[in-house]
């Protein structure tokens, strides 16, 4: 027997514990801040915020490490010498915030549009974009064009809400889940918790994905799948289905525009019929009958023609049975055996209808038929960036859901489900607004769902209102703006020139950027008068990232514990199936430096410059800071950011005037709040009275919004109508046959690619321990991912004789890149992948200029052109999604070669100058 | 030089399920943000923003990919990796001040950091590399299982588990006894096969790796018939059959 030291286990943690709301990456997740003598010692996950439960991930847990990284900014900057040498002089806020007054003020009063401000890693996009249309300029946006359009505007315009964070698959009641090309830094801790409780059950987990990590690690099936070929993979599944009769008809006569009826000929063919009331009908299958399509006890008839006219449904049956997505038509394309995707479908199949499953629980559809259960198709399917950044993935993510919904299993238990505000139908968003006047706000948003060509931003004379060109003929539905456009066009002065562009949390001088390098130029170069073309860069952030160098005054940003934030219904709220939910930051810690929270900067620049909604009557600002915004800011009445808590004495829920004690409420719950939808409401919401009428009690709505799913896109027919010739609003001659294809109302697949003999795909994902370009700084993180490789499969690394040890010398048409590369079986056979962000520019992020992640480390970004190559018309053709504008990423496709032992990556940079001193030790624990 | 206890009250240790890690690395820093403030001296980075960071981590994921004969397609397995507390744990005998040892209540293998002098035998005794040395203070660290969590109790109760299984987001770290049959556990365990990392080296481990289950392995006996064969009766065969099914 040892004598064993006496162990005192049991001490405090600390002596305080707040609770707030983390920011390492979109997560938004509730966290458990221990404090010890004010200072933070220790970070875990609320068990009782609805995001994480409790966990929280790799980042989360290292926040810590970020929140003390000597890479914060310290101070306002303003730039002294040339742009980009990073000589930078300490000013005052008095100054810096006069300094951008003296700016922006003339622009306001004579040009508005002047002003571009685009914001990156935003949470506060319903606040950064009110400020934007009270200055009164067209153009703003936020990071989501590069990032997931395809996503959100594919989801809204079918099924009016999308995948991403906006919708999660039923874990608990789910039989069978399919996940297509995950970026595994969103929505991160929610899928990893289901996927958890999918594997406790044993549920069967398919992956689709070029790359074997992560979540694709543990799926039961992987399908390798050939990058940009995902739409063909689910049409083929459709075709299987509907080849054999396995089809939901019941929720496709109901619940979807299947049953409506297509003008055959004329000026409207290709659109849905209309009655004498401009109403599209159905045709009844008791009466054979034209009947109003939302009137009690009709039953639509799929298989109806009227007057010549056939249903939606009869031009899916056409156009999906059709040989060309037999299993054995795209197996070869698709790089997956015939055999699987039959399975598959037979699976799909037998699982949402041989193993439906039944809630007892009655509810009230929108017609007024009552239904004595809740019916459930146990098949779920989620997916995000993988099948989002090509430029087919709008029509590719549009036909996941159209799979979907023919298995029924949208909003049905055990399916895929919504989450408030969502789902609401397209035509229940705002269009876009785009009309600058001198001295005037904008009408409206800037961002919004387009439904009729009419509806572009065009100025009259038929040019872009707005400088990424977003809304135009070049992308019609790009909900999100196209940021990675912004800087090459205000370089080029196509549309027009700017004079000031406005950045925040957007590290566009490196791996935001396509082309990085070129982007660089462009920031710093000058025209014959020796000005530069872009004449003034105001830029905000917390960090010294790459970006900050090129900037001329910049904005120092508070970290994410020292701030106020507000994650709002209006804008990307945390809510869940069954709740709507909000949630805060505040200040857990006092920042320790001369940095202010962007938000509540914005706020007073906008006083400064008399912008009517943030000044009162006597011209003093309106807001002290951000918290009292976030409190007393209405945004139409009786509703306000925050959901929670509302009225003077809290009492209200959804709708009711400001609190002044709201925050404190919030502070008090652990920093959210969430309204519950009630158990009738469950499911079948776009069609659930319960829901509807919730909705509209928690201000989702102001009226009631029931509508169809959009199998078939009217919005969309009217683009590919203008595109044959027909109307008065024409798209430009080059974009004609582009649109024809793109603009196709009922889900295909085309080839996303260019034939030009770069034969081998190139792929970026995130890694789950990363966020973007952030994780870096981070001196736990770094150690865990401080380098990267280039992923090559088996076939690609013998054909070539790579060593462990060589680099890989890839090129596309634009760009050449010499990088380290390592073997991975596990891998689409002609497919090549890194890990994004990890690559570094020297002197940036606070880092030692040997760091592997400035010699080693590198990004794709280099090889990836934001313009397609010259077509010889001198036109300049975004790489992008033709419909939504999305950046057309995962297109990428390059040569590879074997450039044997190297010491460092190309291209490298030289080293910028820091905007902080290099970090030699990180904080010690309290 | 200290010995080993013949036998401890409880065998309290991890079970990790390789079949549902996705290698998030969550475990990774919770554990080390976790410890930095927690048991002994922190766990110090040296160099952590330059060319070469290193720090003492107690609990570490590597990802192995592996191609059988019998798969159709190479895997990759997500390989948490801490001190597995064993019963015959050759880290403690061979310490020479005594500092390594093993608890006799619960089995937990820790270092008395008052009396270890930083020599390193028992990292080198440790066939699993569970041991990592600390740099600033010369101290050997190591998973305490969290001993200032599982009995502390400033804690809520459900919060008394080692940081590592209280974040882990896919449920795929479980602590609990081993020797209590009925434990989640030794349960999940037997239920699932949980095997003994390199049992040939006699170490007899506490914790349990519960194995990844067969992948890509989907029956191909059985896709879906046609309804009729299109070609020969035509799309209006098609339609009415299908919708002779309302």
């Amino acid at each position: 027997m040892n004598t064993q030291p006496r162990l005192a286990p049991s001490h405090p943690i600390g002596d305080e514990v707040r609770r707030t709301t983390c920011y390492m990456c979109a997560c938004r997740c509730g966290i458990n801040v221990h404090m010890k003598s004010g200072e933070v010692a220790y970070i875990e996950g609320n068990r009782d915020h609805p995001i994480n439960k409790g966990v929280l991930c790799a980042k989360g847990a290292s926040g810590i490490m970020q929140i003390n990284a000597p890479s914060r900014l310290r101070a306002p900057l303003r730039r002294i010498g040339p742009r980009g040498s990073g000589a930078f002089e300490e000013i005052s806020w008095d100054e810096a915030l006069a300094l951008a007054v003296s700016w922006l003020k003339p622009l306001r009063e004579t040009a508005p549009e002047k002003l571009a401000f685009f914001t990156g890693r935003d949470q506060s996009q319903s606040f950064t974009g009110w400020w934007a249309q009270a200055f009164g300029t067209p153009n703003y946006a936020a990071h989501g064009g590069f990032c997931s359009v395809n996503m959100a505007a594919g989801g809204i315009y079918t099924i009016g809400g999308a995948f991403w964070e906006f919708g999660q698959p039923d874990w608990d009641r789910t039989k069978l889940f399919i996940l297509f090309g995950v970026a595994e830094d969103h929505d991160s801790n929610p899928i990893k918790i289901g996927l958890g409780k999918l594997k406790a059950r044993g549920v069967r987990v398919v992956g689709v994905n070029p790359i074997r990590t992560g979540y694709n690690a543990v799926a039961d099936d992987w399908l390798g799948i050939t990058p940009g070929t995902d739409g063909l993979l689910i049409l083929s599944l459709i075709h299987c289905l509907f080849q054999a009769g396995k089809i939901d008809l019941d929720y496709l006569a109901q619940f979807t525009n299947a049953p409506l009826l297509i003008v055959e000929d004329g000026p409207e063919a290709g659109m849905i019929m209309k009655n004498a009331e401009s109403q599209p009908f159905v045709i009844d299958r008791t009466t054979g009958q034209p009947a109003p399509w939302d009137a009690k006890g009709v039953q639509p008839d799929l298989g109806a023609v009227y007057n010549g006219n056939r249903t939606v449904f009869q031009h899916m049956a056409q156009r999906y049975l059709a040989p060309e997505y037999a299993p054995e038509a795209v197996a070869g394309r698709c790089g997956i055996p015939a055999a699987r995707i039959r399975q598959l479908a037979a699976d799909l199949a037998r699982i949402a209808f041989d193993e439906a499953i039944e809630i007892d629980q009655p509810w009230t559809d929108f017609r007024g038929n009552s239904h004595e259960k809740m019916i459930g198709r146990p098949v779920s399917f989620h997916a995000m960036r993988g099948i989002s950044a090509h430029s087919n993935g709008f029509q590719t993510a549009r036909a996941l859901h159209v799979l979907q919904i023919i298995l029924g299993s949208i909003e049905t238990p055990g399916g895929y489900r919504l989450k408030p505000p969502y789902p609401k139908p397209v035509d229940a968003h705002p269009t876009p607004h785009f009309t600058a006047a001198a001295g005037k706000p904008l009408a409206g948003p800037h961002l919004g769902y387009v439904r009729h060509p009419e509806q572009l931003a065009l100025k009259p004379d038929g040019s872009p209102a707005r400088i990424d060109k977003a809304f135009t003929w070049d992308a019609p539905f790009s909900a999100h703006g196209l940021m990675h456009m912004l800087i090459p066009n205000a370089h080029a002065g196509d549309p027009y020139r700017i004079d000031t562009l406005f950045l925040y949390m957007a590290n566009m001088a490196w791996n935001s950027s396509m082309n990085s390098g070129e982007v660089i130029k462009m920031l710093t170069d000058q025209g014959a008068d020796g000005e530069y073309i872009i004449p003034r860069i105001i830029y905000s952030d917390a960090y010294a990232s790459e970006m900050v160098a090129y900037a001329d005054l910049i904005l120092p940003d508070t970290t994410y514990m020292e701030r106020h934030d507000c994650i709002s219904l209006l804008d990307r709220p945390i809510s869940e199936p069954d709740a709507a939910g909000d949630s805060i930051r505040w200040p857990v810690v006092e920042p320790d430096r001369d940095v202010r929270p962007f938000q509540s900067v914005l706020l007073d620049l906008g006083a400064r410059l008399g912008l009517p909604p943030m000044v009162r009557e006597d011209g003093a600002p309106k807001f002290k800071d951000y918290a009292d915004y976030i409190q007393n800011h209405i945004r139409r009445p009786g509703v306000g950011p925050l959901i929670g808590w509302r009225g003077a004495d809290g009492a209200q829920t959804g709708r009711g005037d400001a609190n002044p004690n709201q925050l404190d409420r919030y502070i008090e719950n652990g920093g959210f709040f969430q309204a519950h939808v009630p158990a009738a409401g469950a499911f079948y919401k776009p069609w659930n009275m319960a829901y509807q009428d919730w909705a509209v009690q928690t201000s989702l709505f102001e009226s009631p919004q029931p509508y169809l799913f959009s199998i078939y896109s009217e919005p969309m027919r009217r683009f590919q109508a203008a595109a044959e010739g027909i109307g008065p609003h024409q798209p430009p001659e080059h974009l004609r046959e582009t649109l024809k294809r793109a603009m196709d109302p009922l889900p295909l697949w085309y080839s996303p690619y260019q034939e030009n003999g770069y034969t081998i795909h190139a792929l970026t994902q995130r890694p789950m321990d990363m966020y973007h370009s952030w994780g870096s700084q981070n001196a736990w993180l770094r150690q865990i991912r401080g380098r990267n490789f280039l992923y090559i499969p088996t076939k690609i690394w013998r054909e070539h004789g790579f060593k462990d040890g060589d680099f890989a010398r890839v090129t596309s048409p634009t760009g050449e890149i010499v990088v380290p590369a390592a073997h991975m079986a596990a891998l689409n056979e002609n497919t090549v992948w890194t890990w994004n962000a990890i690559g570094k520019r020297k002197g940036a992020w606070a880092l030692d200029e040997d760091a592997p992640e400035s010699t080693t480390g590198f990004l794709l970004n280099h090889l990836i052109s934001e313009l397609l190559p010259d077509m010889g018309d001198g036109i300049r053709r975004s790489n992008s999604d033709p419909v939504t504008g999305q950046a057309a990423w995962f297109d990428l496709r390059v040569k590879i070669e074997n450039a044997g032992p190297q010491l460092a990556s190309s291209p490298a940079f030289a080293a910028i100058p820091r905007a902080v001193p290099q970090g030699k030790t990180r904080k010690a624990p309290q | 030089m200290t010995s080993l206890p013949t036998h401890t009250e409880k065998r309290l240790g991890l079970a990790i399920d390789l079949d549902t890690c996705v290698g998030c690395q969550a475990c990774v820093t919770a554990c080390k943000g976790w410890n930095d403030q927690g048991y002994g001296a922190p766990l110090s980075d040296q160099d952590p923003y330059g060319a070469a960071p290193s720090g003492a981590f107690l609990n570490r994921v590597h990802s192995y990919e592996i191609t059988a004969a019998d798969q159709s397609a190479a895997v990759i397995v997500n390989f948490p990796r801490s001190c597995l507390h064993c019963e015959d744990a050759p880290c403690v005998p061979v310490c020479p001040t005594g500092a390594s040892y093993k608890r006799v209540e619960d089995g937990i293998v820790l270092v008395n950091e008052d009396s270890c002098i930083g020599c390193g035998l028992c990292a080198w005794a440790c066939p699993y590399g569970a041991r990592e040395m600390d740099a600033d203070m010369g101290v050997m660290k190591k998973c305490t299982l969290c001993v200032d969590r599982i009995y502390n109790d400033h804690l809520p109760e459900e919060d008394r588990v080692p940081a590592c299984v209280r974040t882990c987001p896919t449920g795929a770290r479980h602590f609990g006894d081993f020797a209590d049959p009925e434990s989640t556990v030794s349960k999940l365990s037997a239920a699932r096969g949980g095997y003994d990392l390199m049992p040939d080296l006699g170490t007899r481990p506490t914790n349990k790796y519960l194995p990844p289950r067969r992948k890509d392995a989907p029956d191909l006996s059985a896709p879906l018939a046609p309804l009729l064969d299109i070609q020969a009766t035509g799309f209006a065969g098609w339609l009415d059959k299908v919708l002779g099914k309302i």
